[in-house]
């Protein structure tokens, strides 16, 4: 029941990128069209899963141990950072099909905040292992829901009449903020 | 020192978006957001510029990515201790300047290439370009939010609360482009 409640709360109520503002970069950067979209929300939600239970298990046998918390943020990026490289190696050689989908998305993960903000805030949150990995995946999952319902707006956006000034990233902003406000609506849910 | 207005980090490179529309719920959360990717900015453009020469280009970025999360453990570690209140406030995103695409960006782009006064003017011009674009959205969105500014109240009455939570943060930022973009093309229409 409390995954359940967590999972939907990250989904719906507390979504990464529309109520907490984690991930902006991809979610304006790579939305242009709908599959390029989802194949980066594929892409974080595999990288996150993973590196959330690395950087948890870093920082309950490593950082603790040796009395070295406050080295946290350095610590993450760098695990973040060789996980990527990892992931990206072993892809290419057990599943060529995954890689070829998710390749070109890889590299840019290193640079996106959910990443690393989800691996700070399980530890935030004191979440025991199995409970990160399900904030995690529950994360992931709304970053690429909120990624793909924003693209697929966006293909539609191309198409209407718009000032000039307007254009591009000023629409893309303002639907966003309706998605955002949409996702609101969720609030009571739990 | 083109950062500040004319190449702003924010309103038209759109680099670092996620602090801007997470933090800037009031001026004061901007302005303070603003001063630590400040902090951060000067010192690893100023430290990336001086030991450029001496990383082997290969693990150049993960070299940068090290300096850089040092300067904001520091920062992080002097915040909680002077401004408990403030880093309470701005939470995750202090860390997160980590992943900030304009420290990056900048220490790849400018301090790798260019000497060490050059990048520290640099890191000063895009790190106020920062701080300026922040606390004008942050003022802003808490003026129509909350009918305040800095925390001083201007009249005793309910403001659009929506401005405060998360979509008022993207409409504000959008509209806000749209008139940077509406300057601009009146001005080249000028000339």
């Amino acid at each position: 029941m409390e995954y359940l409640v967590i999972i939907i709360s990250t989904i719906f109520i507390n979504n990464i990128v529309l109520a907490k503002f984690l991930g902006i970069c991809p979610f304006l950067g790579v939305s242009k069209n709908t599959s390029t979209a989802v194949g980066m929300g594929g892409a974080v939600i595999f990288v996150m899963t993973i590196s959330t239970i690395m950087t948890y298990l870093v920082h309950h046998f490593i950082l603790i141990p040796l009395n070295i918390a406050y080295m946290q943020t350095v610590t993450y990026i760098l695990v973040i950072a060789f996980l990527v490289q990892v992931v990206e190696i072993v892809l290419k050689k057990v599943s060529p099909d995954l890689y070829q989908a998710l390749g070109v998305y890889l590299p840019l993960i290193t640079t996106n905040c959910t990443i690393l903000g989800v691996a700070i805030l399980v530890i935030q949150n004191q979440f025991n292992l199995f409970e990160s990995v399900v904030f995690a995946i529950g994360n992931s999952v709304g970053f690429t829901l909120a990624i793909a319902i924003f693209s697929s707006l966006r293909e539609q956006l191309e198409m209407s009449d718009l000032p000039e000034y307007m254009q591009g990233i000023p629409a893309a902003l303002i639907t966003a903020s309706i998605l955002s406000m949409a996702f609101m609506g969720f609030a009571g849910l739990v | 020192m083109k950062g500040i207005v004319r190449e702003n980090p924010v309103f038209v490179i759109l680099l670092g978006l996620c602090p801007t529309l997470g933090v800037t719920s009031s001026a004061i959360n901007g302005l303070g957001m603003g001063i630590a990717t400040l902090f951060v900015l000067v010192m690893s453009n100023s430290v990336i510029s001086l030991v450029k020469n001496l990383i082997p280009d290969k693990v150049r970025i993960p070299s940068f990515i090290v300096i850089i999360a040092s300067f904001v453990t520091v920062v992080q570690l002097l915040m909680a201790a002077y401004t408990p209140a403030l880093n309470e406030q701005l939470g995750i995103f202090i860390p997160l300047i980590v992943v900030n695409c304009i420290v990056l960006g900048r220490a790849e782009a400018f301090a790798s290439r260019n000497t060490l006064w050059a990048s520290t003017l640099d890191g000063l011009g895009m790190g106020i370009g920062f701080t300026f674009a922040l606390t004008l959205l942050g003022s802003i969105r808490e003026l129509l939010g909350s009918l305040s500014i800095f925390g001083f109240k201007l009249f005793d009455a309910d403001g659009i609360l929506v401005f405060v939570l998360a979509p008022g943060a993207f409409i504000t930022l959008g509209f806000i482009i749209a008139v940077m973009a509406w300057i601009k093309k009146k001005n080249t229409v000028k000339h």
